[in-house]
């Protein structure tokens, strides 16, 4: 029992590392597979951002009478992680917006089926 | 300037990137981006020239001392591998003047060179920094500029293979994002000394194993090793010439570079050798040179047969990083070198061919080696290199390979690296025999010579092809080096 509950955030995490991972492996349309490998990236933060969680530690700026900090560093990590992962966003939208006006399609398999009927 | 070149080395490019993107239209992106390349290469060549002088080079970013603050390391291993970067992208750049005036619109020039510029400016940063997370920064500065620049290809399955390559590099990316936070958690430091200093103490916690299980993973997957290398073909087929010339003699090189420096720096190589990490390596190295190189044979288009034939080569990395003895690093270095080397040549004999018919099916070139002799000449040198014959790099660099493996009287992989010289002379030789020796299609057009532009560059890769064939002095002598500050446990 103890571990699960001590361990609830990384239970958290793992839910939803493998619901992305499924649904970018799992789904043909090419915008559930972004979301997919959105929901992937954000199990990962979480991961950092619970890491650096000190117990009955305050957020980390200097004040008086408070001795125990949380950690921030992973904090900074994950800020410069959100930002490549909208940038991968955004590169992956406008990729699929392109494929939507060269294939008129933006499901994987009849892609395929355009790929290989030429 | 002294110890700045370092950094350098990596603000050059990323400054001149956006400048770039704003430039006019018209000639003046690509000659500013050629420049850059230059001061790159120039930088990168003395800066391995000071580490072979006078050892390692530690750049404090900012001044704030290591561990706190980022450090830039480099030994001769990443120096060798910086000069490569720059190096191809020096040779690349004057090339792709007239391929991209032909392959890309004009009003997507400046962006095109903006892109080549951080493009670079992600590789030799990864190269550069002693910081694990910066290497994923680095990582994905380079990711992202060469997904925008595949889907710049002409096809429209530039689009569908460049989304491949992003689902695929983004899915590696994050999973070494996710070996990373777990080592972090364990050791509480990111910069790579610290933490080879700090690991020895925590090996035996399985966060730390599953941190590394993860990050090979990711990383194998940026460096196509096989199985994990199937967006690499469509991605260098349907890429612009200029953008498959630079990613397959630069990207998966950095990615082995980063292999080897989890692998041997940051974990010490006794839990390398106990983990099952270098019996893998030895097992997917020798799949891939021999599926990939079959592969390879039965491809109808010339650079998709030169892409499955990169998945083989980097089988041979595989294979002598699994040794894990400063032979086979030796040989994955050298390698690392030569391959860049035949593949840049081969690929860009290739776009010339492409620039003149405009076409890369092998059923359309019957005969062009007689049209185009010069060409034709650099794609037997590369060729042959790519074979391992003697007096080419190629053959230097499988020598190492088999001596690394006869050193640990590995007999199958011995077997498996003189049967892959044997698929690459059947689809080397698939080559030749359609350029040379079939019947020219009479369809009426006249096709000459490829521009010297073209030429220049390729020719000088190819004849490199040659003289590290015969002078060895700089590949081995910096891979022993390298090798040596690697370490490599066993014999």
């Amino acid at each position: 029992m103890e571990f699960i509950i001590g361990h609830y955030n990384y239970w958290v995490v793992i839910f939803l590392m493998m619901v992305g991972l499924y649904t970018v492996i799992s789904r043909g349309n090419l915008v559930k597979k972004i979301i997919g490998l959105n929901i992937f990236q954000v199990s990962v933060f979480f991961l950092y951002i619970s890491m650096g969680t000190v117990e009955g530690g305050a957020a980390p700026i200097i004040a008086e009478g408070v001795k125990v900090y949380s950690n921030p560093l992973p904090h900074v990590l994950i800020l410069t992680a959100i930002v490549v992962g909208v940038a991968t966003t955004a590169l992956a939208l406008a990729l699929v917006v392109r494929i939507k006006e060269t294939y008129g399609t933006i499901e994987e398999d009849e892609i395929h089926n355009l790929d290989h009927s030429l | 300037m002294g110890n700045h070149i370092s950094l350098l080395l990596v603000i050059v490019p990323l400054i001149a990137a956006p400048l770039v993107a704003v430039l006019p239209r018209g000639r003046l992106p690509w000659a500013t981006s050629f420049v850059v390349s230059i001061v790159c290469a120039v930088f990168a060549g003395m800066q391995l020239w000071s580490v072979l002088q006078g050892g390692v080079i530690s750049y404090e970013l900012g001044g704030w001392a290591p561990p706190w603050g980022i450090e830039y390391r480099i030994d001769a291993v990443n120096a060798f591998v910086a000069l490569i970067v720059a190096v191809i992208a020096a040779l690349t750049l004057p090339y792709a003047l007239l391929s991209v005036e032909q392959e890309i619109p004009e009003e997507k020039i400046p962006t095109f060179y903006s892109a080549l510029l951080l493009c670079l400016t992600g590789l030799l940063g990864i190269t550069q920094t002693g910081d694990i997370f910066n290497v994923f920064v680095f990582l994905e500065i380079s990711s992202l500029s060469s997904y925008a620049l595949i889907s710049l290809g002409r096809s429209r399955q530039a689009f569908t293979s460049s989304y491949q390559y992003l689902i695929m590099g983004t899915i590696g990316a994050t999973f070494y994002l996710i070996g990373v936070g777990l080592l972090y958690s364990q050791t509480g430091t990111l910069n790579m000394q610290d933490m080879a200093n700090i690991l020895p103490t925590v090996l035996h916690l399985n966060t730390v194993i599953t941190g590394f299980t993860f990050i090979m993973v990711g990383i194998a997957l940026k460096l196509a090793l096989f199985p994990l290398h199937l967006w690499l073909p469509n991605a260098y087929t349907y890429a612009p010439t200029v953008v498959t010339v630079f990613l397959a003699a630069t990207a998966t090189k950095v990615a082995v570079y980063v292999m080897l420096r989890i692998l041997f720096t940051i974990f010490p190589q006794t839990f390398t050798i106990a983990t099952p990490a270098d019996e893998l390596f030895i097992v997917a190295g020798m799949a891939g040179v021999i599926i990939a190189s079959v592969y390879a044979i039965y491809q109808k288009n010339i650079k998709r047969l030169l892409a499955y034939s990169s998945v083989a080569q980097i089988g041979y990395m595989a294979l002598g990083i699994g040794f894990a003895s400063t032979t086979g690093l030796m040989a994955a270095l050298i390698h690392l070198f030569n391959h860049a080397l035949m593949k840049g040549a081969l690929f860009m004999a290739i776009g010339a061919i492409i620039y003149r018919i405009d076409s890369c099916r092998l059923d359309q070139i019957h005969g062009l080696g007689r049209a185009m002799p010069w060409t034709f000449g650099a794609i037997i040198i590369g060729g042959l290199s790519l074979v391992g014959v003697p007096g080419t790099a190629g053959f230097i660099s499988k020598w190492y390979l088999v001596t690394a493996a006869l050193e640990q009287s590995a007999w199958i992989p011995v077997a498996v690296i003189l049967i892959g010289s044997l698929l690459a002379v059947v689809y080397v030789g698939k080559l030749i025999e359609a350029l040379y020796f079939k019947p020219v299609t009479d369809n009426g057009k006249v096709v000459t010579e490829a521009p010297l532009m073209l030429l220049v560059p390729t020719w000088g890769l190819a004849l490199a092809n040659l003289y590290f064939g015969l002078d060895t002095d700089l590949t081995v002598g910096v891979a022993e080096q390298a090798a040596a500050i690697l370490g490599g446990m066993k014999p």
